[in-house]
């Protein structure tokens, strides 16, 4: 696929990332800290909170798992978890730790098993979109081109 | 982690806000460096840290190193909250809270403990922009307020003691952040007169024991929900009070009773503090200096105190198990009204003074006080009520943690509860500041001496480094007495003499009392003074509080 062919590509992409929900201005604003300064910002402030989602997926389902759920602790985890997809824009993710502390708030232990499951599988999903994107991004890089703002 | 931007260098007034020294507080590590990232854009030097107490060490160990912080509200080791007090407290920095929550109940909680500001997250850049707006208008309160708590008596002190009042700092040669501040103002606002006393030419107004009782009363006496500066100025009929006067210390006054409000909302979670502890102390040995002590008789109007007035501010107020309170009202009535004096210092963030509202010492502790009034009793002046009340319920709010809690100093009992409380926090300073603190006192003058005010920070600071300043010496007792005028100072004091009640407790507890946080040294004073004199009561009864009003 040529230049331009795989600049449009991504721009698409991108765009369609915006439409389904799944990322939200938030995500533009980190685009815009980008600069010469920091040419991988963006994919720096991703890949820290892949790092943090997945501890705190993990704890939550040990957590979950527990003879006694400390509720408390873990609506805690849930908040981080809220933080950090605010951070980079997860729309969904962000949207499903609303649901989840509210249960969390009810002790409502099904309740909250079920937004796990939730959140796993949105988490998933903009992990695989977002690494993607850096892939093609990546691919533009190497071809010599310029990321499209 | 601690990552500094560079060096810490003052920032470049020129060129203002860039290099505006921001401390970025967050667990998050993908907001730490997102924010990073943003106020590098703004041009401001950033150090960011991902632990509350690591953010307080920075700071502690460079108290002029950082303009404003900015930290998050949920954080594991320390609650946000907590921070703010106390870097309010300690360092009378502007505090900018951010969380991802957004709730109103929680945005309010912010505002009482003293931030400055409160972001939801996700931030935007241009939030982060415009932060340097609370750092300015803190040094412009700053400097209003130095100016406008200067009285007197004030310039009667002597002059090392006048300029350990003005730069911040008792006897100590540092350059507390205080001095630093009002230097900084100098230099935005030359045509404010800050330096010297003696050059003064505006006649500062210093809320003595007696004035603050003059205005309290009048304040009852007209009601608190009613009442304004014209009306308590006319009950007053202090000839050469004027009307701004007035209104100033009323703003602080009010600030300083909704935070206690506040604090006693939270202390009723803690209920059934200890208010066995002090039991010999304060009974007997306070009260008897206290009548000695001109404090305000007991024809302050109790219930007036408006503390329900203050509730409203409150909001929470919540005093449920205060029943016993009573005693503890009179002993925070006494102090705050000390206390509110620094506290209530502009409404505004700012001051260093302010104890009150904007470092919402009451997150937690003030609630002490407050709580006592609510309940019922009659805001006598603790040194007249002392002896029986306070004690009881007094205990919780008095969390020093909040420095608030400390005006309450109604009984020992109180304090030592908070005593337990920031007992750890306390005993540093209580080392080193008893030799030092009553030194101190001595030639600066009781008056000039109440660090009680502390709750600015720069009050802070100057106790601090009065206390570690001086060295012990028992013949500043007196002096010590005058510190100790707020009420619980005094009765300790008065106990530990009179009484020779050990004034281990003693001090313990006023250090308490005195510490929000980490920055009240008031023990120091206390012990030492155990064995000295309190013969003189009538140093007690000045000026703590118009310590407060000088300071900031």
């Amino acid at each position: 696929m040529d230049l331009i062919q795989l600049q449009r590509q991504l721009v698409d992409y991108r765009t369609s990332l915006y439409h389904e929900g799944f990322l939200d201005e938030q995500f533009t604003q980190l685009q815009s800290l980008q600069d010469e300064n920091n040419p991988d910002f963006v994919v720096e402030v991703v890949s820290l909170f892949f790092e943090d989602s997945e501890r705190l997926l993990n704890e939550l389902s040990k957590a979950l798992e527990q003879q006694i759920i400390d509720f408390k602790r873990m609506d805690a985890q849930v908040h981080q978890l809220k933080g950090s997809s605010s951070s980079i824009g997860a729309h969904r993710v962000q949207k499903l730790c609303i649901v989840f502390r509210n249960y969390c708030e009810v002790h409502n232990v099904e309740g909250c098993l079920k937004c796990l499951q939730q959140v796993k599988h949105e988490y998933g999903i903009i992990k695989t979109k977002l690494e993607s994107m850096f892939q093609l991004e990546q691919q533009i890089l190497n071809a010599g081109g310029s990321i499209p703002v | 982690m601690v990552l500094a931007e560079s060096g810490f260098s003052s920032p470049r007034n020129d060129a203002f806000p860039a290099g505006l020294r921001v401390l970025v507080v967050d667990d998050d590590p993908t907001w730490l460096k997102i924010l990073e990232k943003m106020l590098k854009k703004c041009s401001y030097e950033v150090t960011t840290c991902c632990l509350a107490r690591e953010a307080l060490n920075l700071l502690r160990e460079r108290k002029d190193g950082y303009d404003i912080v900015i930290s998050d509200v949920n954080m594991p080791d320390m609650d946000g909250f907590k921070l703010l007090e106390h870097v309010g407290l300690e360092m009378d920095l502007p505090v900018i809270m951010m969380s991802v929550d957004g709730e109103t109940s929680r945005v309010m909680k912010g505002v009482q403990h003293g931030a400055c500001d409160y972001l939801l997250k996700p931030i935007r850049m241009k939030e982060l922009r415009n932060i340097w707006q609370h750092v300015f208008r803190k040094k412009i309160h700053e400097v209003r307020d130095i100016e406008s708590l200067e009285g007197f008596e004030s310039i009667q002190m002597t002059r090392s003691g006048y300029d350990l009042f003005d730069d911040g700092h008792f006897l100590s040669g540092d350059d507390t952040t205080s001095g630093r501040k009002r230097k900084d103002a100098d230099n935005k606002h030359d045509d404010r007169e800050l330096s010297d006393p003696s050059s003064t030419k505006k006649a500062r107004v210093v809320w003595t024991v007696d004035l603050h009782q003059k205005f309290v009363k009048a304040v009852n006496q007209i009601g608190f929900d009613k009442v304004g500066p014209k009306k308590i100025l006319d009950l007053m009929n202090v000839p050469w009070l004027t009307r701004e006067n007035v209104a100033s210390h009323l703003q602080k006054y009010r600030l300083y009773l909704s935070r206690l409000q506040k604090e006693s909302d939270i202390k009723n979670s803690f209920i059934g503090m200890k208010h066995s502890d002090l039991p010999s102390k304060d009974s007997t040995a306070s009260f008897g200096p206290h009548k000695a002590m001109n404090m305000i008789p007991d024809d302050v109007p109790n219930g007036t105190y408006s503390f329900s007035a203050s509730n409203s501010l409150a909001q929470n107020v919540d005093l449920k198990g205060q029943g016993d309170l009573k005693g503890i009202t009179s002993a925070p009535v006494a102090e705050p009204k000390g206390a509110l004096s620094i506290d209530i210092h502009d409404s505004h963030e700012a001051n260093s003074t302010q104890m009150s509202f904007d470092h919402s010492l009451g997150s937690v502790d003030s609630a002490v006080s407050f709580a006592s009034f609510n309940s019922t009793t009659p805001l006598q002046y603790p040194w007249t009520e002392i002896p029986e009340i306070q004690f009881k319920q007094e205990c919780e709010p008095l969390h020093l943690e909040n420095g608030f809690s400390q005006l309450p100093l109604p009984g020992p009992s109180m304090i030592e509860n908070e005593a337990n409380r920031s007992r750890i926090e306390v005993k540093p300073l209580l080392d080193e500041s008893r030799s030092n603190f009553v030194e101190h006192l001595g030639p600066v003058g009781a008056e000039d001496l109440f660090p009680i005010q502390s709750k600015s920070q720069s009050l802070n600071n100057q106790v601090f480094d009065l206390i570690s300043a001086t060295k012990s010496s028992m013949k500043t007792q007196d002096v010590g007495l005058n510190y100790l005028a707020d009420s619980e100072f005094a009765l300790r004091n008065l106990n530990a003499s009179g009484v020779g009640v050990p004034l281990a407790t003693l001090s313990e507890d006023l250090q308490i009392c005195w510490l929000q946080g980490d920055c009240y040294p008031m023990n120091y004073g206390l012990q030492d003074l155990e064995c000295s004199t309190y013969d003189n009561p009538a140093l007690m009864a000045e000026t703590p509080f118009h310590l407060y009003d000088v300071l900031r």
